[in-house]
């Protein structure tokens, strides 16, 4: 069970049912800089991901889906919600993992980091403690209880900031590039983490291979997605493009 | 660089309320400064030593690393107390400011972070008729101990940068490239806040329901 703002208990995120992600006629623009045109996507399936050059609009897409970013024109949905109207209840659905842990990690030690959306969703101290503790030996964190965040190795913070976020048991997960600036070990560390999850999970990426045993691929070019499908053929074409 | 400075250890000290502890430590500066005996001042430096090495059973290493950066600081003021006033006088300021900054470490490392914020919180919940958020000023004051030791290794990072390219010493030229890291890092700081629920935290009322008591 999750609890609400006045304690009271509300369901879990994880224990909502599940529909679809879907985007309307989304077109984004920041200021005069049109990043995306005119996508209309409907995405159902358990783990999704996303590849493009830089600047292909991939990680506005993933912004969109937890309504970091409200499209210029047209319509995000997320379970039939709209992430323009109904923002607080899609944020609490998608968890979203960022590129670099340090911008995300906002508490000095890491126990109280994980704490933190707790806390936001007025958990009481000791379900927040036993959660917690929970998710630090889950993600081989248990020995660094009071340790300081920034002493972490950069492996050990994404795995604090993924922690950070399913701590709050999120229905789905929306990670932007998380292994850029991860080492191959940590990067095959957070891929198993990923691969693990209940949660349906989107991933942006330029590891390709973390996309392996996904349902879906999609692949942004110049705003607009210009291959969608199963992740071999997808993957072959966008490789053959590049190439 | 580290502004977290808890150190986990079961002991009397750890356990004792945050706002306690702060208490103590308001009065204690506020006594060091009334007080103009020099043995008192002494006595009260031995004390705050005492309390950490065997109460709060910190490590001297702990200790050292807190006091050290201060160590050029109280050197000057002797001297210049040496040259303006007397040895008396400036032994008097120098032990006074050691032994503030002894206990203030003290209560740093025996009291974690959100137990400090818990106590700051209290403290301006009245400031709440004026508008006044203090589940936001807690926040500020978690987050500027968090990413101080992160704004200090960036700018190592550029001037490593810089020195590779042939710059020495310090530079104001490393300004511009750590303001615009310090930018972009806010902004995504600023997304991940609101990504983690952070755009509209519990009441105090709401969060006394769980949170540890100040």
């Amino acid at each position: 069970m999750r609890w609400g703002r006045r304690g009271a208990e509300v369901t879990a995120a994880a224990d909502l049912p599940r529909t679809a992600l879907e985007l309307q006629n989304v077109s984004h623009a920041y200021g005069d800089r049109p990043v995306l045109h005119d996508v209309t996507l409907t995405l159902g399936e358990s783990r999704v991901g996303v590849v493009g050059a830089n600047g292909s609009g991939k990680s506005t897409f993933a912004r969109l889906l937890n309504g970091l970013v409200v499209p210029s024109a047209g319509t995000v949905l997320v379970d039939g919600l709209d992430t323009r109207t109904q923002l607080r209840e899609v944020r609490r659905r998608v968890g979203f993992v960022f590129q670099d842990p340090d911008a995300q990690i906002v508490h000095p030690t890491v126990a109280e980091d994980v704490e933190f959306g707790l806390t936001n969703l007025g958990v009481p101290a000791d379900e927040r403690a036993r959660r917690v503790e929970d998710m630090l030996a889950r993600y081989g964190l248990a020995g660094h209880h009071d340790h300081p965040a920034h002493l972490l190795s950069g492996g050990q913070k994404q795995l604090l900031a993924i922690a950070g976020v399913l701590v709050m048991q999120p229905q789905r997960v929306v990670f932007d590039e998380p292994t850029t600036l991860l080492d191959l070990a940590n990067t095959r560390r957070v891929a198993r983490v990923i691969d693990e999850l209940e949660q349906h999970v989107v991933v942006v990426t330029h590891h390709l291979d973390l996309l392996t045993g996904f349902d879906r691929v999609l692949v942004f070019e110049d705003g607009r997605v210009a291959a969608d499908g199963a992740p071999a053929e997808t993957l072959r074409w966008y490789v053959d493009r590049l190439s | 660089m580290t502004l977290a400075l808890y150190v986990p250890v079961a002991s009397p000290v750890h356990r004792a309320p945050a706002g306690l502890k702060l208490a103590l430590l308001t009065g204690l500066g506020a006594g060091l400064f009334l007080i103009e005996r020099l043995d008192v001042v002494v006595g009260a430096l031995v004390a705050v030593a005492v309390v950490a090495l065997a109460a709060a059973r910190l490590p001297l290493r702990a200790l050292v690393a807190q006091v050290r950066p201060v160590w050029p600081w109280l050197a000057v003021l002797l001297v210049f107390h040496l040259v303006v006033t007397d040895w008396r006088t400036g032994t008097l300021a120098v032990t006074r400011l050691l032994a503030l900054v002894l206990a203030a470490a003290v209560v740093t490392a025996t009291t974690r972070v959100t137990a400090l914020v818990a106590v700051v919180e209290w403290l301006v919940r009245p400031l709440g008729v004026f508008g006044v958020r203090p589940a936001r000023v807690g926040l500020v004051i978690a987050m500027t101990l968090r990413f101080v030791p992160l704004i200090a290794e960036r700018a190592q990072r550029i001037r490593e940068a810089q020195a590779a390219r042939g710059a020495t010493g310090m530079r104001l030229g490393m300004l511009v490239p750590l303001l615009v890291q310090v930018l972009r890092l806010a902004a995504t700081l600023g997304e991940a806040l609101d990504a983690r629920g952070a755009d509209a935290p519990v009441s105090p009322r709401d969060r006394r329901a769980g949170a540890p008591a100040p």
